[in-house]
Parts: C-alpha cells; sequence; structure tokens
C-alpha cells in the first residue's frame, strides 16, 4: 500500500514539475561546461549568478576562476575559457593578441563599482575631497605627510594611507583617475591586496586615509566613515548605490565587466548563461554589494548579445 | 659574571621549557581563535553545501570533495615513486658514485625550491604542454613533484637506518636482492618512511599557490567524478571567504580551518596507525 502511496505522490509531483515550471524543465536539458575565470572583483557578482544558473541547469558544470582581469585575459585569448571577468576594459596589448589569434569578442557591462575614499571614525576635519586634493596627496614622490600639509586648517596630525597593492585593477583605476596614469602613485603607504586588511588599518588610526571599492565600506560603515567626493559638476557627493549608479558620485566609480567571444556563444549553455547574467544580475549584484546598472540597460545589453551571438 | 655549571644547566634548561612554551602558547591561541569563529558555522550543512554567495547556504562540499582528491592522488602517485627512487639510491647503487652524490644533491636542493615555481612547471607541462586541462590530475602530479623530494630524503635516512646486519643475514640465508629489499629492509624502515609521508602529506593538503597556478578554480559547485574534472581545494576556497567583505564569510573561513585541520589529522592518524603497526613487527 505505501509503495502505492509513494508511488502516486511521485507521479504527482512530476506532473506539477512539468506543468508548473516548463521553463525549468526545459532549460535543465542544457549540459556541458561553462568556464568563467578573471578579476576578483567581479568574482561575486558571477559567482552569485553561476551559483542560480547552476540550481536550474543541474546538468551544466559552471566554473569560476579568480587569476586577475589581466590573467583572465590570457586565457580567454587562448581559448581556455569561454568568459573573463573584468574589472577594466581591454588593454591594447591584449587587443593586438586576439587580432592574432582572431579572437572575436564581445564587452558586456554588467555593473558598477564606486571606489570609495575612507577615513576613521574620528576624524572629524575632513567634510570632502577633490580630485586636485587626491592628486595632492597620492602623486607619485608626494611631500604630504601631515594634515596640515593639505590644509593648514587641519591638525598637525600625520597622515597614515592604505590602498591596494600594484596588482589590483582598483589602484589601476584610482591612479589613472587621480594621477592621470595608471600605476603612478606614491610607493610610501601600506599596501593590501586583502580589502579587509586595509579596513581594518583605517579602523585603527585616527589620522588613516585609505581606499578599495565600495562593497568593503558597505559592509564596514559601523568602523570607517566615506569621504564625500567633489565631482565633475562641483557637488559633494557621497557614494551609494542610488549616486554610483546615477552617475553622479563620479569620478571614481567604474563599469565592471564580462567578455564572451564569439565561437563560446555558439555553445548553447554559454550563451544561455549570459542571457541569465543579464536577467538576473539587477538583484543579485545589490545583494553582494555592488551597485547594478538599469534595467534599460541590461535590456539593451541582452539586445546586443543577441546580435552578437547570431 | 660567570656561571657555575649547574647554573648553566638550568639556565639552559629553563630557555629550553620558555621556547616550548611559548610555540604552544602561540598554537593554543590560533586554535582558540579558529574554534571560537568558525564552531558555530561549523554542521552538516556545511559539510555538505555547495559555495553560495548567502553565507548561511554556503557550505564547503566541492572544496572537501577536491581536497580529499588530490590528496589521494597524489599519495598514489608520490608514495611509491618516491619510495622506489630511495630505494633505488640506497640499495641499487654505490653511494660513493659521483653521479649518484650529483642526484641526492639535487633532490635536497629541490626540497628548497618555493611551491609556486612547481606550480608554473605543472601549468606549462602537465596543463599546457600535455594537454590536461584544469583538472585533478594535472594538480596531483604538480602536489606530486612537490613532495617528491622530502618523501625521497625522508626514505633514504630510514633506509639508512636498517641496521646491515638485517641485510647481511638475508643474504646469508640465500635471499636475492629483490627479497632482501622488499622482505626485510623496506618492511623495517616503513616508520621512517611513515614520518617523511605525514610532513609531505601535510604541506601538500595546505598548498594553494601551485594548485591555483595550474587551475584550482574559486567557485565549483559539483563533486568531481573522474581525475579529469575542474576541483577547487580547501585552502583556496578559504582564502576566498577570507578576502570577502562580510563578516559572516569570515567565519565560514574559520570553519572551512576547522575541517582542513580535521582532514589533515584524519590523514596523520592513519599514517601513525600504520608506523606503530610496523614499529611492533619491527620489534618482534
Amino acid at each position: 500500500m505505501t509503495l502505492y502511496k509513494n508511488l502516486i505522490k511521485y507521479l504527482l509531483k512530476i506532473v506539477l514539475c512539468l506543468t508548473l515550471f516548463p521553463a525549468i524543465t526545459l532549460a535543465s536539458k542544457l549540459s556541458g561546461s561553462v568556464k568563467i575565470d578573471g578579476s576578483s572583483t567581479v568574482f561575486p557578482i558571477t559567482e552569485a549568478v553561476a551559483e542560480e544558473f547552476q540550481i536550474k541547469n543541474p546538468r551544466v558544470r559552471v566554473t569560476v576562476g579568480v587569476s586577475g582581469t589581466g590573467g583572465g585575459f590570457k586565457k580567454f585569448l587562448t581559448g581556455e575559457i569561454h568568459i573573463n571577468d573584468a574589472s577594466r576594459g581591454i588593454k591594447s596589448k591584449e587587443l593586438k593578441l586576439a587580432k592574432k589569434n582572431k579572437v572575436s569578442y564581445l564587452e558586456i557591462p554588467v555593473a558598477y563599482d564606486g571606489l570609495t575614499v575612507v577615513i576613521n571614525k574620528k576624524n572629524t576635519w575632513v567634510k570632502s575631497l577633490d580630485v586636485a586634493t587626491l592628486h595632492k596627496i597620492w602623486k607619485p614622490k608626494s611631500k604630504v605627510k601631515l594634515w596640515s600639509d593639505i590644509n593648514p586648517k587641519w591638525p598637525k596630525k600625520k597622515i597614515l594611507l592604505y590602498g591596494p597593492g600594484s596588482d589590483s585593477g582598483t589602484f589601476d583605476y584610482f591612479t589613472k583617475v587621480i594621477n592621470g596614469k595608471e600605476q603612478a602613485s606614491r610607493a610610501d603607504y601600506t599596501k593590501s591586496e586583502d580589502d579587509n586588511v586595509l579596513v581594518t588599518g583605517v579602523a585603527g588610526d585616527v589620522g588613516a586615509l585609505g581606499y578599495f571599492g565600495y562593497a568593503y565600506y558597505a559592509e564596514n560603515k559601523n568602523k570607517l566613515n566615506a569621504v564625500p567626493i567633489v565631482n565633475k559638476k562641483g557637488e559633494k557627493v557621497l557614494p551609494s548605490i542610488k549616486s554610483i549608479n546615477n552617475g553622479s558620485y563620479n569620478p571614481l566609480s567604474r563599469p565592471l565587466f564580462i567578455y564572451v567571444s564569439k565561437i563560446a556563444t555558439k555553445q548553447p549553455q554559454v550563451k544561455s548563461f549570459i542571457e541569465f547574467y543579464l536577467s538576473e544580475t539587477e538583484t543579485l549584484a545589490k545583494e553582494v554589494g555592488y551597485v547594478p546598472m538599469s534595467k534599460k540597460d541590461y535590456k539593451a545589453q541582452a539586445k546586443t548579445f543577441e546580435l552578437f551571438a547570431k | 659574571m660567570s656561571l657555575s655549571r649547574s647554573q648553566k644547566n638550568s639556565l639552559f634548561k629553563f630557555s629550553c621549557q620558555a621556547v616550548t612554551a611559548i610555540s604552544l602558547l602561540v598554537l593554543v591561541v590560533l586554535l582558540y581563535h579558529i574554534m571560537k569563529e568558525g564552531f558555530a558555522y561549523l554542521n552538516f550543512d556545511f559539510l555538505n553545501h555547495f559555495p553560495s554567495r548567502r553565507p548561511s547556504r554556503a557550505g564547503i562540499k566541492s572544496a572537501l570533495f577536491g581536497s580529499l582528491w588530490i590528496m589521494g592522488l597524489t599519495a598514489m602517485i608520490a608514495i611509491p615513486v618516491g619510495v622506489c627512487t630511495a630505494l633505488f639510491l640506497e640499495e641499487y647503487t654505490n653511494r660513493k658514485n659521483k653521479w649518484v652524490k650529483l642526484v641526492e644533491l639535487n633532490i635536497s636542493n629541490l626540497a628548497g625550491v618555493p611551491s609556486i615555481v612547481y606550480g608554473l612547471l605543472g601549468l606549462t607541462v602537465f596543463v599546457r604542454f600535455l594537454g590536461m586541462d584544469r583538472s585533478l590530475i594535472a594538480g596531483a602530479l604538480t602536489l606530486s613533484l612537490l613532495i617528491l623530494p622530502v618523501i625521497v630524503v625522508t626514505t633514504q635516512g630510514a633506509l639508512r637506518a636498517v641496521p646491515d646486519a638485517i641485510r647481511y643475514g638475508a643474504y646469508a640465508l640465500g635471499a636475492r636482492r629483490y627479497h632482501v629489499v622488499f622482505g626485510q629492509v623496506l618492511p623495517a624502515a616503513i616508520p621512517g618512511i611513515m614520518t617523511g609521508v605525514i610532513l609531505s602529506m601535510s604541506r601538500a593538503i595546505g598548498e594553494s599557490a601551485p594548485l591555483i597556478m595550474v587551475g584550482a578554480l574559486s567557485f565549483v559547485a559539483f563533486t568531481p567524478e573522474s581525475i579529469t574534472d575542474p576541483f577547487t581545494v580547501l585552502p583556496v576556497q578559504i582564502y576566498n571567504w577570507v578576502g570577502r567583505p562580510q563578516e559572516a564569510f569570515h567565519g565560514l573561513a574559520a570553519a572551512g580551518i576547522i575541517v582542513l585541520l580535521a582532514v589533515l589529522f584524519t590523514f596523520n592518524i592513519i599514517a601513525v596507525f600504520i608506523r606503530e603497526k610496523f614499529q611492533r613487527y619491527k620489534n618482534d
């Protein structure tokens, strides 16, 4: 009797599944692999998308590595992976390699990150900073040692600088915007590839100043203060999901990308993964501390991708 | 001021005790810290879930399986090769031969090469040249290369410690070299060999740099089914969690470390068990 009951229960479940979720049962016919590598900054978003995609398509094997944007491009351009997570655009050197290897690719912006300049909670004197002042502090061989060197009204306290190491895409972007040239920066500051170390450092020193991605500030608002940055219009803007999304937090917000190659889009599971990425990131990016683009942008990206994948 | 001999003696004894106490204290603090942070996250779900963006749903299943696969494969490759190399060098060659000396010198030097170099080698040879892709077998072969020198050197030491009387006794009874080596010398040396195996396997399980080079991944939501499958390992997963902004992930990392320690402990217990078994055999 129980066997019968179980059997009927089972059948009912199957029928329910088939009628209620036709999309899921259809999609789960996909198999094969989706190989992704690249930036550790984009990783949390891709991980979230991969997790959801994997649940809906249990027979597809999605793998995500973190070799850094540059390391990822190397693998991407030799065809070892399908998708590269990039926290910056492709460089001219990499572009040449793409031409040489005849790799046709599409750059898809998927979210924003706002580089956040942070100070200690007890720092009462800094109300905002502009690009010129940040340049004065961070330019190569900068002479700024005390806070009073920046503004005579500020205390004669030692300024302790914290920032990412030179391998990081965050460093590339910050130096380009603030110092006009990638990788150009003063060298006498505390470097760490682990942003949590920077958080602890700035939280522990009254005279500290540092910068890192928005997600790390959003998680540590109780330990640190963000500095409002004077934007191109002259407004003082604090980084927030809203200000990064509508572009008023500039020039320190940057787009994050995924790159997909044309050959890879011929594999249905990769194509379906990208489509899934563009339809889900609006909600998923927020969950992992990043700033999504607008719905319109994602729709436009989806259209571009559709044309590219044809 | 000069110290009497007995004062020197007690001073030395005291400093030794102090040094031991300090290193034990560091270990205790470390373990306490990790246990305090990670214990709350440690449950069956943690072991049985795949990584996730939500800390409450995230688990270590793929990394745990990856590590077990890697350890198993590495042991299967490195132990036979390492032990046989040592056997050849000790039992079948003349130790005074300059070529043998050269080989031995090179092996000892290899034991000190940084692990990332083995990673690069693995990437070029196994992943690219031999076309193994980012697979378990490529990772296991790379780690095998990494720990081979340690196994060879310790095995040589263990073989050297076997008294010649055992060899001569066996020869006197008419045994061939094969029988002497496998019937007498090797079993007598196993306790020493196991020590080398414990040390090298403990090193291998904690390595992440060479495995990242050969392509250990950060997000894998399936368990490997064959040696050609992509994989992740515990240290890589832990590193990934430590770097996340959310506090809860740091707790998960601590829980991951506890799992890693537990796996390491289990491996060592097995090795110690084997060692004890053969120790008794030797004494009988």
